[in-house]
């Protein structure tokens, strides 16, 4: 277990029970070409194309980079610039729905047949990314750096986030699909051993993940952990130490101790990917908060936020927030034009939470350094941020802050601490250059 | 579009960073359950001392919130709503004071204790010294005489008797017989206004440990090291816990977060050294009590405890 994190009130019950149900696919898609870390990728089409579901409209542009596919057939209206959750805006194909659904022809392979390569290179044309919201190409991962070696495969089913139940729903509903997309990772990276963690409000689905297991694999190859139910147990380094004891020095990568972590959405994209030839075109989220109906929905990339609420039933007003994400990391979004991304794991809707508006004073109550997963000193880094004492800043480690949020969830003078050092990370990196 | 709305042009709340939700404590809300924790024993010091107890609460509160408006219209700035912190400097100032103690003269101690130790050195958050004991270090050197003088407790029913503290008595050897040490459990002695009920104090220390208001770090540390620091000078430690002002001490000013370290390890050495200093004036110095020296001697440590027990960062092991 690792140290500090935050326990929350989970909220899990209000879509838990909520099986998954196909959305609808919207009369428009808007398909933003970045939507992933790293370089956009390249458009393939133009106004006025016909294009199939799952065909390929934005090419790789580089090593960390993923490919675009259509999520409907129809035809492309055109290449229009789409705003992003953070501010940012990048050109998203804008494609006309025809309703058919004409699926580009469909393959079926079997992936004990295939090498390593064929693998990778499979993910990286099927444009998959990770679907935890860090949408980090997945082929990029698959891919060892020279001079190290992957060990241990972790499938991360904690979704920690209150709130959000579709790796649960996923889990539950599709275990044969998320297990044998394991495998083909473990096939990927040649490795022979595998973990699931699971956090312990999800105790529940350890029979059925282990029952699943023992259909494909002997049950010593994929192990269950069941970890406790802690925020932030769904990052990759604290799931690391919990399941493993082995801490990711810092500013390196998980595989620099032998790791090598994946969603459980990934897995399955994965799996649908090789097995099926089926590119990454739909995820499961969760709606939930205020809406009328909470739901698990599967919703087609590029489907306008504003659609997927609708369907939900919410009155938009003054007094709410819309959350793409969960409600520690999720980002806060005004524009309900923007689309479903790869990474979007759930739409959370919030009530409007009374801050003040000036950043107040720390009381030094040290809540926060009891907090921080990373056993950094928010309480101190946050007053040298606040006096743009960036140098401080980075000589107290404000790089390995990952934005969990436990610091500014447990502030009592609410100091917008995050806020502080996304800013502090900025202007350091923007000084290196 | 216009930032800020949707497509039916309905405004949306402003957009904030991550995380969107909070947990419910607040500085005020901190600063109420303190004073809550206080409860118990300002209503045992208004039994025990009468009237006069009550008084000097009600002076040192006032004269703090004075000090707080005050320096709020001299440095121009907006008067805060009130989180309460004045009342519990309030509360904790006339805690340390003798019962008979000058109202006016409280009322000078309740206005520097936050127009001068706690809102010039930046206000709250930025204060190095504990206001309340700063406070009682200025009027002790201001009116001596006054700051000495003990009421015996319950006397104010009859005929209000000056009498000496146990620790006093210690020192001194009058000749006056020590109080049972479950007399002094209870807060029946003479002593500073909030300091005589172990009792009573301990029934708020549980509170705010339970709260998690604060630590244990502080309190055991700083207790523990007052009693084995006696102990092996061959008196009685137990006296010398429930004596003085140890436990409001250890348990309620020591723990105020601006003046105390940051960190775990830091504060167990923050109490440490409280201990030390307070055993030490107790056994050797010329005053018969250490606990608001020590606690003031120790605030100046802060910056410096709290650099060298930073913890050890995620992430910083060596490589497998």
């Amino acid at each position: 277990m690792f140290q500090g994190g935050v326990k929350l009130v989970d909220f899990k019950e209000i879509s838990k029970g909520k099986v998954i149900e196909n959305f609808p696919a919207s009369e428009k898609v808007i398909i933003p070409l970045s939507q992933h870390t790293g370089i956009p990728s390249k458009p393939l089409v133009k106004k006025g194309d016909a294009v199939l579901k799952g065909q390929l409209i934005g090419e790789n542009a580089g090593f960390i980079s993923s490919a675009t596919h259509s999520s409907v057939s129809g035809t492309v209206i055109g290449i229009e610039n789409c705003p992003l959750p953070g501010g940012r805006t990048t050109p998203a194909v804008v494609i006309e729905n025809d309703g058919k659904d004409i699926p580009v022809e469909p393959v079926n392979r079997d992936w004990k047949n295939l090498k390593s390569e064929e693998i990778i290179s499979i993910v990286r044309d099927s444009g998959i990314v990770g679907m935890g919201g860090a949408a980090f190409p997945s082929a990029v991962k698959l891919t060892i750096p020279k001079g190290k070696k992957a060990e241990y495969v972790l499938l991360n089913g904690c979704e920690c986030e209150p709130f959000l139940t579709a790796d649960y729903r996923v889990m539950r509903e599709e275990p044969d699909r998320v297990v044998e997309g394991l495998l083909i990772i473990c096939r990927a990276l040649e490795v022979k051993k595998a973990y699931i963690g699971i956090e312990s409000n999800k105790r529940d689905l350890v029979p059925l993940l282990r029952e699943t297991i023992t259909k494909f694999v002997s049950d010593t190859t994929v192990e269950i952990k069941v970890v406790p139910e802690r925020y932030p147990q769904g990052s990759e380094k604290h799931l690391i130490k919990s399941v493993l004891n082995r801490e990711v020095p810092s500013g390196g990568l998980p595989v620099d101790v032998g790791c090598v972590v994946f969603n459980v959405q990934t897995a399955l994209a994965i799996r649908d990917a090789v097995c099926e030839g089926k590119p990454l075109i739909e995820r499961v989220l969760t709606v939930t908060g205020l809406v009328r109906s909470p739901k698990n929905l599967r919703v087609r990339i590029g489907t306008p936020v504003s659609k997927v609420i609708e369907y939900c039933g919410i009155e938009i007003t003054e007094k709410i927030k819309v959350i793409l994400g969960g409600p520690m990391m999720g980002i806060q979004i005004n524009n309900l034009d923007i689309p479903v991304l790869k990474g979007t794991s759930g739409i959370l809707i919030l009530p409007e939470e009374i801050l003040p508006e000036e950043i107040q004073p720390c009381i030094r109550c040290g809540k926060c350094i009891e907090a921080c997963p990373m056993l950094l000193v928010p309480a101190e880094l946050g007053r040298y941020a606040e006096n743009k004492r960036w140098d401080r800043c980075a000589e107290f480690n404000v790089a390995d802050c990952i934005e969990c949020g436990c610091c500014t969830y447990i502030c009592p003078a609410k100091r917008p601490l995050v806020d502080l050092f996304k800013w502090a990370k900025a202007e350091i990196r923007k000084a290196q250059k | 579009m216009g930032k800020g709305r949707d497509k039916k042009g309905a405004k949306m709340t402003e957009i904030r960073c991550s995380p969107h939700i909070h947990s419910r404590e607040t500085t005020k809300s901190i600063m109420w359950s303190v004073i809550i924790a206080l409860l118990p024993a300002t209503f045992g010091s208004i039994y025990f001392f009468g009237p006069d107890a009550l008084k000097l609460i009600i002076v040192c509160i006032l004269s703090c919130y004075i000090g707080e408006v005050v320096s709020n219209l001299i440095f121009r700035r907006k008067l805060k709503s009130f989180d309460g912190s004045e009342v519990v400097t309030g509360l904790l100032l006339a805690f340390v004071l003798p019962p008979s103690f000058p109202l006016w003269m409280a009322g000078i101690g309740g206005f520097l204790a936050i127009f001068l130790v706690k809102e010039l050195f930046g206000g709250i958050g930025f204060n190095i010294f504990n206001p309340a004991l700063a406070a009682r270090a200025i009027l002790t050197v201001a009116y001596p005489l006054e700051m000495t003088q003990f009421t015996a407790p319950l006397s104010y029913r009859v005929d209000a008797i000056t009498t000496a503290t146990p620790l006093g008595i210690l020192k001194e050897g009058l000749g006056e017989t020590l109080p049972s040490l479950w007399q002094m459990f209870i807060g029946n002695r003479a002593g500073c206004l909030g300091e005589t009920s172990i009792l009573l104090l301990l029934i708020g220390a549980i509170f705010l440990l339970y709260r998690r208001i604060i630590t244990w770090h502080i309190p055991l540390s700083y207790i523990l090291t007052v009693a084995v620091i006696t102990a092996v000078v061959g008196q009685n430690p137990l006296f010398h816990i429930l004596a003085g002002g140890l436990v409001l001490g250890a348990f309620f000013m020591a723990t105020d977060y601006v003046t105390s370290p940051i960190t775990p390890k830091g504060k167990i050495i923050f109490g440490i050294g409280c201990g030390i200093i307070t055993s030490l004036i107790r056994l050797k110095g010329s005053y018969p009590e250490g606990v608001a020296y020590s606690i003031i001697f120790m605030n100046m440590f802060v910056p410096l405890i709290d650099k060298y027990t930073m913890p050890k960062k995620f992430g910083y092991v060596k490589k497998i």
